[in-house]
């Protein structure tokens, strides 16, 4: 048998130099004459073992990580092609505890295989969805994902299968499924991970909804920072068509559905629907008042489902294994699995898919391993740059979207930013405002206005000026913004905000008086 | 009116990306995309011909090329760099890097070097959280940047 080795070709994976052990292993083979063949694999999240590479052996795959490409020659002198041992020696990849304590269901296949090859999808579960779901009425497929308590994955936590129900609900000649994967948010990387991971599960799961809603058409719109997530999407869209996934008769039924890959072009507030619509339509990225709901009139104002990566691809399993399978995961309103994104300042960052309800403090200290550098945690961010600073006091908090709100924050995409004792809140504070100046569309006033406001106060605050009035002042502004913007840029740059004035006041204090305590 | 022949030349070249592309449903951003990657930049001169083209004012489609980041109206240099600034980078000392890049290469953020060599630019999310601080250059990613990964990557754009 000729040996195969799997090197992610993941771009987390290659921004640590995964290209670079790929060609220094591949020159070693050549130089010892071995035959072997190289797959490029996605990869399985656990970013501090990355570049992390495996051999299939007869014992199952052997990992190794973080390789370096100064560690090949040393590899092979070690046998790693048969799982010998070496410094880099990780074992059974799916024991390694990072990745052993999760509980994979839309991630299921992620890192493991050719994400291109439809045949490796389908021998690990995928297709089955689909296949259920061609054999069903709409409304059944729509009562399922309801049943299931799926909830939209971008943020906004609302009922996946309501949004459906609406939509096919609405009569219309063309209705359309959009899928958000304009993953602005740092600290997030899952619709990343799973597009170049994985992406069949998205085309199965936007598959599954044309059917469920009456849409014939899907559109996949990725941010112009993923460049290898875009060039995967569209490879796999071509294999799917050939395979005749895609087209007038998806798997053989006389469902048509059919979709098309968009990139981006740099503009944040696109993560937004309303105006990542507009951008589709090829408008300014402008949010747009709802009502009309998308649902009802959506892009060119047709009936449109307009879901996040993650949502969408967690579709498959749950009609694979039914609502009640899924649901059985989590906690309270929040059902099913979270792919927790955990980042920044952290030993074991990664991607942590698990059911609801893991404590923050479990998912920073336990999962994460504490900071990078070593020094104690100081806050971290959830929910991306609109999402709040949590302090250590709230890390009993569980991971779930109704807790995060009753202690004034939110969960969004899951991104989790861990930040050590040198952060200085007030900046992180000042680059909210900053960000939401940048990215504003400029249609509310609070959010175009405020959020320069916003940044021109923190900084009198900085210099010590009229402290106490500019602490009144940045409040009330934050209040304004947060119930005077349309959507959730203008409307939540406040959490950030708010969070690290209430949760770390001593670093709002005049300067002066910064210096003394220090 | 007389036109410079380099504007007939962008114009017929921007004619032949929006033949190709119009059918599209909502063409406008991938014919931009288009344009954008065969100029290095969104000419001018390109926008009136688009709006013929698809049926809309130049206002429109000014206002479009103008919403987004990623257009430009000026080429870029020979590298783009692009240094991630958002809130997990900064969590490793982002701030730092671009402070040490923008001193190696003489520029600010949204400035080109004199020679022509290199374009530096903030993004915001690369989607490397958990390999931060990240840059992409000329669309090739880059993790965990520290001063020695710095140094090379200023060599190969001066290079």
């Amino acid at each position: 048998m000729i040996p195969r080795i799997y090197i992610p070709g993941d771009s987390g994976a290659l921004a640590l130099g995964a290209e670079k052990v790929a060609k220094a292993i591949r020159a070693e083979l050549a130089e010892r004459g071995i035959e072997a063949k190289i797959v490029r694999n996605g990869s399985r999240g656990a970013y501090f073992l990355e570049p992390m590479v495996e051999v299939a052996t007869a014992e199952g795959r052997v990992a190794y990580g973080p390789v370096k490409p100064s560690d090949v020659k040393s590899l092979f002198d070690s046998g790693f092609l048969k799982g010998g041992h070496h410094k880099r020696w990780l074992g059974a990849p799916d024991k390694i505890p990072f990745l052993a304590k999760q509980t994979r269901l839309t991630f299921a296949r992620c890192g493991i295989n050719d994400p291109l090859s439809l045949d490796a999808y389908k021998s690990l579960g995928g297709l089955k969805g689909l296949q259920n779901a061609v054999a069903m009425a709409p409304l059944d497929i729509v009562k399922q994902v309801t049943e299931s308590g799926l909830r939209g994955r971008g943020g906004a936590g609302f009922l996946t299968g309501i949004k459906w129900k609406t939509v096919l609900d609405t009569a219309g000649e063309r209705k359309y499924i959009v899928c958000n994967a304009d993953e602005g948010d740092s600290a997030t990387f899952a619709d990343r991970m799973i597009m170049e991971g994985d992406p069949f599960v998205l085309i199965e799961g936007m598959t599954i909804a044309g059917i469920a809603t009456g849409a014939t058409k899907g559109f996949v719109y990725i941010r112009s920072e993923y460049p290898h997530a875009v060039a995967v999407m569209n490879k796999a869209v071509e294999v799917a068509r050939k395979a005749g996934v895609l087209g007038v008769n998806v798997l053989g039924s006389p469902n048509a559905f059919d979709m098309e890959i968009r990139v981006g072009a740099g503009a944040y507030v696109c993560g937004e629907e309303t105006s990542l619509l507009n951008s589709l339509e090829g408008k300014r990225g402008v949010v747009r008042a709802k009502p009309p709901l998308p649902a009802i009139q959506g892009l060119f104002g047709k009936p449109t489902v307009i879901n996040n990566v993650i949502s969408l691809a967690s579709v498959p399993i749950i009609m694979d294994k039914g609502a009640a399978f899924y649901k059985d995961f989590g906690m309270g309103r929040s059902r099913g699995t979270i792919p927790i994104q955990i980042a920044g300042n952290v030993k074991q960052g990664g991607l942590f898919e698990t059911a609801f309800g893991l404590t923050l403090g479990e998912i920073v200290d336990d999962i994460g391993g504490g900071t990078a550098t070593g020094r104690p945690v100081k806050a971290v961010q959830v929910g991306g740059p609109l999402g709040a600073y949590f302090p250590r006091a709230l890390f009993d908090t569980p991971f779930d979207y109704e807790e995060f709100a009753k202690r004034d924050g939110l969960i969004g995409h899951a991104g989790i930013t861990v930040f050590d004792d040198t952060a200085d809140m007030l900046k992180q504070a000042r680059f909210a405002m900053e960000f939401c100046a940048i990215e504003s569309c400029g249609k509310c006033t609070p959010c175009r206005i405020g959020s320069t406001r916003g940044v021109e106060t923190i900084d009198r605050l900085a210099a010590g000026i009229e402290p106490e009035k500019n602490l009144a002042l940045v409040t009330d502004l934050c209040n304004t913004m947060k119930f005077g913007s349309l959507c959730a840029l203008g409307g939540f740059t406040p959490y950030p905000v708010m969070s690290s004035i209430t949760h770390f006041p001593e670093d709002f204090k005049p300067a002066p008086a910064r210096v003394a305590a220090e | 009116m007389t036109m410079q022949p380099a504007s007939t030349e962008i114009q017929s070249r921007t004619a032949a990306i929006i033949q190709e592309l119009k059918d599209l449903e909502g063409p406008l951003l991938p014919i931009l995309h288009g344009i954008q990657e065969e100029f290095g930049h969104v000419p001018q001169d390109a926008v009136p011909v688009i709006a013929d083209g698809l049926n809309l004012s130049r206002a429109e489609v000014h206002g479009v090329v103008t919403f987004y980041h990623d257009f430009r109206a000026s080429p870029a240099g020979r590298h783009v760099l692009k240094l991630c600034q958002a809130e997990a980078c900064q969590s490793m000392g982002s701030d730092a890097i671009a402070a040490k890049v923008k001193q190696l290469l003489g520029i600010d953020f949204h400035e080109t070097t004199r020679d022509g060599s290199v374009t530096l630019e903030p993004v915001y999310c690369l989607g490397l959280c958990a390999c931060s601080p990240s840059a992409m250059l000329d669309g090739e990613v880059i993790g965990r940047l520290d001063d020695e990964k710095i140094e090379e990557i200023v060599a190969e754009v001066r290079s």
